[in-house]
């Protein structure tokens, strides 16, 4: 009921789960025996960031715009060809329809 | 119970389209008796699906005859043809039905909370019936012309529904948009029936299917239908309206429209291998469906980890995840005409995308619910204004965490189950295909790690310190999909063998679904 045979591979999803659970309790072990001793709302608890200040609690979040800064720089130009057709106007969606249209159309005319 | 079930394909889209015209009358006397009556003649009609699936899946095709002596004589005495309306369900359309109405409902009970206060909640009501009865008739229906008919019905009220919140200037955009679109798709689907009735005399989808004679016309109306299917299920490069349009519409619409995208790929499916299948190039057409689903997932994911729109975001992911659906069916169609290509990895191949068409039915319509609980409760869904809502939505959060891990394909949820059955089977067709595959859930994980962490991560944001969970019907929504997630992720092997392998079969086995209307006609 669990297992879903491919043919040539097996899922078997219960397995996985079994393994999740042992994994999870074993890291519930070792965190439970971990150092105790430390005092709540002393420097032993603040954020260290290398020295630098930490900025206060409503100004720590980084932005949605800002995650993956690296990843979308580097494909600038990439982008810029994708956006292009994301004018945001109906008569341009329309015209794409004809455009596939008339590709289709033609790709299986000529295949026969 | 065996009279019910020989005229459930009839009420199952009659019991919603009555509902949908009562519901603004009852709704003037009593909300609440309005409210009992949608869930109620939903939840009736929830049943009859169940039942009418585990008919088809034990007895096969049922054919439903509208205005014949009994509903199985699809040729009235004296006649060759077909002349009648005539419903026929086979495992592929009941996995359509299964789809929409698990969809239906867990969208309506979200719904229930979230329209409190608000005007024009008849209207609304009465609109998700019409969508749910014009999906369904989509699903069901064994003619091209009421084909056109429920597609029509659909999309009027799927647009009707998408520009509910007219107070939004951008909600009227998509849903004019939506319309626009659905009613050029329309036409051009009416003409392609036009092209068809005009050579054969007949719109009995069986019985052209039978008659057909690969003529120059019948590939003008295989490219304009589709088309129209392509851009009604939002593949890029048709994509451009869904984006626009998911984003604004109401909670509980969104997954609902999406379904319909989804009802719309069933049909690129039943015309592509039901209506043409015997008669066109399969490697070809398969090819192109190949191309279309490649483009849609890279492109869509893509645009997706771009965007800084929570729902917008989520309606990228929505086309780059079709773009799965199409890689799979369209290597099994492609090699539809080579029997061991088929029986080596082109079955596996088209399991793969119909068990990830309910799959991502599920989560997808889920993410959408939690995204429209977060508008719901902080009024934007602008993710550079989010941060910290984990600690006061925790519910939510949880949803969240189960339908991102879902949709990236991480094992053990149920996205991994139908995707890994993709990469493989694909990878045996042409291995740099299963390699962007994979890509492109990578991305997909990327970009729901960035969303995860802009929403609910980081300290309470002071704006958002008196947000609370939201409200029982919104959580019982989600939670009927979690739990369906959650059922498909440890069970695969029962879904496979229940709807996911008699679908597939239905779509391959033309003959089957001819012989079902025609009977012995030569």
């Amino acid at each position: 009921m669990s297992v879903l045979a491919y043919g040539y591979a097996v899922w078997a999803p219960l397995i996985w789960i079994v393994v999740l659970v042992v994994i999870g309790v074993m890291v519930l072990i070792w965190r439970n025996r971990g150092q105790k001793s430390y005092k709540k709302g002393t420097a032993q608890t603040d954020i260290f960031l290398s020295g630098v200040r930490v900025p206060p609690e409503g100004q720590r979040h980084v932005k949605s715009e800002n995650i993956y800064w690296g990843f979308f720089e580097a494909l600038k130009r990439l982008y810029s060809g994708m956006m292009k057709p994301h004018t945001g106007i109906v008569n341009d969606y329309i015209l794409w329809l004809v455009a596939v249209l008339a590709i289709a159309i033609l790709i299986l005319a000529v295949s026969g | 119970m065996a009279a019910m079930i020989a005229h459930a394909p009839i009420l199952i889209i009659a019991i919603p389209l009555v509902a949908a015209f009562l519901t603004p009358l009852v709704g003037m006397a009593s909300k609440r008796a309005r409210n009992a009556l949608v869930v109620v003649s939903l939840l009736f009609v929830a049943f009859l699906v169940f039942a009418l699936a585990r008919d088809v899946v034990t007895n096969g095709i049922r054919v439903y005859t509208l205005g014949a002596a009994s509903p199985e004589q699809t040729i009235p005495t004296g006649f060759i043809m077909p002349v009648r309306i005539i419903l026929e369900i086979d495992g592929m359309s009941i996995f359509m039905g299964l789809i929409i109405t698990t969809v239906a409902l867990a969208s309506l009970i979200y719904s229930l909370h979230f329209l409190k206060g608000q005007t024009g909640q008849a209207r609304f009501y009465s609109l998700m019936m019409l969508l749910y009865a014009g999906m369904m008739g989509l699903a069901f229906t064994g003619d091209m012309f009421n084909l056109f008919v429920f597609l029509e019905i659909a999309s009027i009220a799927g647009a009707g529904l998408a520009a509910y919140r007219a107070n939004m200037a951008d909600a009227v955009e998509g849903g004019f948009k939506y319309i626009v679109v659905s009613t050029i798709a329309g036409l051009m689907v009416l003409f392609a029936v036009g092209i068809l009735y005009a050579q054969y005399n007949v719109l009995s989808i069986a019985a052209l299917a039978h008659y057909m004679q690969h003529t120059l016309l019948d590939i003008i109306a295989l490219g304009l239908l589709g088309s129209v299917f392509v851009i009604k299920l939002a593949a890029v490069p048709l994509h451009m309206w869904a984006p626009d349009t998911y984003t604004v519409a109401p909670a509980g619409v969104t997954p609902m429209i999406y379904t319909s995208s989804a009802a719309s790929m069933y049909a690129l499916y039943r015309v592509s291998f039901t209506l043409y299948g015997s008669t066109i190039d399969t490697t070809t057409l398969g090819r192109v469906v190949i191309a279309l689903g490649v483009l849609s997932m890279f492109v869509g994911v893509m645009m997706a980890v771009h965007q800084t729109d929570i729902k917008r975001l989520m309606a990228y992911h929505a086309i780059s995840q079709s773009g799965y659906m199409l890689l799979g069916v369209g290597v099994g169609l492609a090699v539809l005409a080579d029997p061991v290509a088929l029986a080596n990895y082109g079955r596996n191949a088209i399991n793969g995308g119909i068990f990830h068409m309910i799959n991502n039915a599920l989560y997808k319509g889920m993410l959408f619910l939690t995204a429209e609980a977060i508008f719901f409760r902080i009024g934007t869904r602008d993710l550079n204004r989010m941060g910290g809502l984990g600690h006061k939505m925790k519910c939510t959060a949880g949803f969240f965490i189960i339908g991102a891990l879902a949709i990236s394909g991480i094992p053990p949820f149920n996205g991994f189950a139908s995707k890994l059955l993709i990469y493989e089977t694909v990878f045996k067709f042409n291995p740099v295909l299963s390699v962007i595959a994979m890509f492109v859930s990578l991305v997909t994980l990327a970009s729901f790690t960035k969303v995860f962490y802009s929403t609910f991560t980081g300290p309470e944001i002071p704006a958002y310190k008196e947000v609370r969970e939201v409200p029982k019907s919104m959580i019982i929504g989600m939670g009927i999909l979690a739990a369906c997630i959650i059922f498909f992720s440890i069970f695969p092997g029962v879904v496979m063998d229940t709807i996911v392998a008699p679908a597939t079969e239905a779509l391959i086995d033309q003959a089957s679904y001819i012989s079902a209307v025609m009977g012995g006609v030569p």
